[in-house]
């Protein structure tokens, strides 16, 4: 009789050890992004903006008593091992909730499984197939592509402007801002009076921009990522060309600025608030929030830039939806997740329906301008 | 007795998910490594039995893939009649390229089909009309097999397990036949094989259609298994990668480049962890492989047990 009593009291001690109060285990955080390779200026940011703030969040005590766990693969661009890591997060990690999904082609890569699953997954990529059909399970926080269209041909059309060239290139993210671009432009009263397009990696324009040269284009559009919508910049100052230049929110970061130099003046593009935080009125809701993202950013890592915010907006959605739900019930996550409202982050603000799993309005675009080597805000 | 390895290889993989059914290493990370041990014994038999070079091999694996995907979701078409269409589709292809191709020997070889690897690998990014550019095509249907919709882990670590073994059995059972022996008789020497009266044109050709079809094959079932495709699934490194997994298995054994694939797989599974090491110590461990197991892991494995045997063996 005695030996049970111990073996009892033994396993009580065991288990108390192993799972103290139950409350303590932590609330994991699963995410995949593209740290390294040609997208790694998106998902650098994204990646060091998780870190900090879980730590953060950490520091001030979790989430319900609960810390939180980040775990974290990258994916290197490459939509299979997306695909791989998303399997890992949800059956060998048992991750609660997943961020991430640097670029277009990841995310979409990844939504079937997250959908046989059943685990909330926000997403920071930026096409709106993303979020259209409106799926359970997916979320999404940066702008759409749709949007930034509709904020480029909203300006041309108040300078008058309807005749445009558009240049983009063979990328996921420039493919599907081409398609929008061609969509949008009945509704806005744009004719497309030429369409080129480029090689990511090429290291020279001006064979399409000569083209370009030649039609009766009254503006420029270029809808890119990375080093060629700096090149593109160059080119067009290079050919002499005037024509008021276009670029999309892709480009909204210094890096940039610094590539393309001096041409860049001049050009427009729709960018998140965040490239223009110091300037908003101090009556902006925003700007607050803005301010201590970007000087707690900017203390540890540099410049900011508008992509590390949308992995800021995802994480604080999500651990927000947490708390109300009162744990991490898949389904009731999810279900906080898409009553989201009125949520201030870094890309706007948020308010979720079950038709919309974005829930940002055209009006989170701010439409800056390159001014003596920085943004400034297009009245 | 020929086939012995075979009956073990089999069981070890059908006694894996018993044991452990919801390991994610099994399940899932299994299901995976048997696509690539199709793939690569499919190459084997180009590379290693028949001494031809490929660096385009995921263009293969890519067109089985995209047949299935594009019939699937875009025209509605029954799945494994989609699947015999990319078989079609990649046999004919390969057909078609394999004698002005395989003229070419050693270098000139590899740059054709590399060639021939970076060309398909456009289409797939251009195309987007039918291929759904960069970012592919989401939403492939899953594959039903006369009724049977295969769908979860388990069921697919057993669809493609039981594909991979009839590969395995395909290929050993060809590599000992009169063709297989053809094949060697080629990789010796192609002119003494011709003075053997093997018509080498033809010998090579059927050769890299058989491995056309393995890589085909793998491809539909990947496209339906991911219930996703694209191009970044079939580019130029993937094809490095294969041909690796050949090489680092042991060339001209159809159990070795199974053993090169399994354990490639699993290599970057458990690399994922070190981060931003993952890259380097993949690399030493190739380059370690390659000096002390030049024929390859599972001839170097096989002979370290054997004379780790020798050693503990009872003398009498």
């Amino acid at each position: 009789m005695k030996n049970v009593w111990q073996t009892t009291l033994v396993a009580m001690l065991l288990c108390a050890s192993l799972n103290p109060a139950g409350a303590a285990e932590p609330i994991k955080v699963g995410s995949f992004l593209t740290v390294t390779g040609p997208a790694s200026f998106l998902g650098d940011p994204e990646l060091k903006t998780l870190q900090m703030y879980v730590e953060d969040i950490n520091a001030k005590g979790g989430v319900k008593g609960r810390k939180l766990e980040l775990i974290h693969y990258d994916t290197g661009g490459n939509a299979k091992d997306a695909v791989n890591f998303v399997k890992r997060l949800i059956k060998n990690d048992n991750v609660d909730f997943i961020i991430g999904g640097t670029t277009t082609g990841d995310t979409l890569a990844v939504i079937p499984d997250v959908e046989k699953e059943g685990i909330p997954f926000i997403s920071l990529a930026g096409a709106v197939e993303i979020i259209e059909p409106v799926r359970k399970w997916v979320f999404k926080m940066p702008h759409t592509d749709r949007m930034a269209v509709a904020k480029i041909y909203e300006d041309l059309r108040k300078r008058g402007l309807t005749k445009v060239a558009i240049i983009t290139g063979d990328g996921g993210f420039d493919k599907s801002g081409r398609e929008q671009l061609l969509k949008l432009a009945p509704q806005y009263g744009i004719t497309i009076v030429a369409d080129e397009s480029y090689g990511n990696k090429d290291t020279d324009m001006t064979a399409q921009l000569t083209k370009i040269r030649a039609t009766d284009a009254q503006a420029i559009i270029n809808f890119g990522l990375g080093q060629a919508p700096a090149i593109v910049t160059k080119n067009i100052k290079q050919l002499g060309i005037t024509l008021p230049l276009y670029q999309s929110h892709g480009v909204a970061s210094k890096t940039f600025i610094d590539l393309a130099g001096e041409a860049a003046e001049g050009a427009r593009l729709p960018a998140a608030a965040l490239v223009v935080a110091e300037q908003l009125p101090d009556a902006d809701p925003q700007k607050p929030v803005l301010m201590a993202y970007k000087n707690k950013y900017e203390a540890k890592y540099g410049p900011v830039s508008t992509f590390g915010g949308h992995a800021y907006d995802g994480l604080m959605i999500a651990v927000a939806a947490i708390q109300r739900a009162g744990g991490t019930d898949k389904t009731k996550v999810r279900d906080e997740i898409e009553k989201t409202q009125g949520f201030i982050g870094t890309a706007g603000v948020f308010n979720m329906t079950p038709q919309d799993h974005m829930g940002l309005t055209v009006d989170a675009f701010k439409l800056v301008e390159i001014r003596n080597g920085s943004w400034k805000i297009v009245q | 007795m020929r086939l012995a390895g075979f009956y073990v290889f089999a069981a070890v993989v059908a006694l894996l998910p018993v044991l452990f059914p919801t390991n994610y290493f099994v399940t899932v990370v299994g299901a995976s490594a048997g696509l690539h041990v199709i793939l690569a014994v499919g190459l084997n038999l180009l590379m290693g039995y028949a001494g031809q070079i490929s660096l385009g091999h995921a263009a293969f694996f890519g067109m089985g893939a995209y047949a299935s995907a594009i019939l699937t979701t875009r025209f509605g078409w029954y799945s494994l009649l989609a699947l015999a269409t990319g078989l079609l589709v990649a046999g004919t292809v390969a057909w078609l390229l394999a004698r002005p191709i395989l003229r070419l020997r050693g270098h000139y070889l590899a740059m054709a089909t590399l060639g021939f690897g970076i060309i398909v690998h456009v289409v797939m990014v251009q195309a987007t009309r039918w291929t759904g550019g960069p970012d592919g095509l989401a939403g492939v249907p899953p594959l039903n097999l006369l009724g049977w919709t295969v769908e979860g882990d388990l069921p697919w670590y057993g669809v493609i397990m039981a594909a991979m073994l009839l590969t395995v059995w395909l290929s050993l059972n060809l590599v000992d036949s009169q063709v297989g022996r053809a094949l060697r008789a080629v990789h010796g020497s192609e002119f003494a094989a011709q003075m053997m009266g093997i018509d080498i044109g033809r010998a090579k050709t059927q050769v890299f259609v058989v491995s056309a079809l393995f890589a085909a094959f793998a491809g539909s079932l990947f496209a339906h298994q991911q219930a996703f495709v694209s191009p970044d699934s079939f580019n130029l490194i993937v094809s490095v990668e294969l041909v690796t997994m050949v090489v680092l298995g042991g060339m001209a054994s159809t159990f070795g480049a199974a053993c090169g694939a399994i354990a490639l797989t699993l290599l970057n599974e458990w690399l994922v962890v070190f981060e931003d090491y993952e890259m380097l110590i993949h690399g030493a461990l190739l380059m370690a492989v390659m000096i002390f197991m030049p024929q390859g892991l599972f001839v170097g494995l096989s002979q370290g047990a054997r004379r780790l045997w020798a050693m503990v063996r009872p003398k009498s």
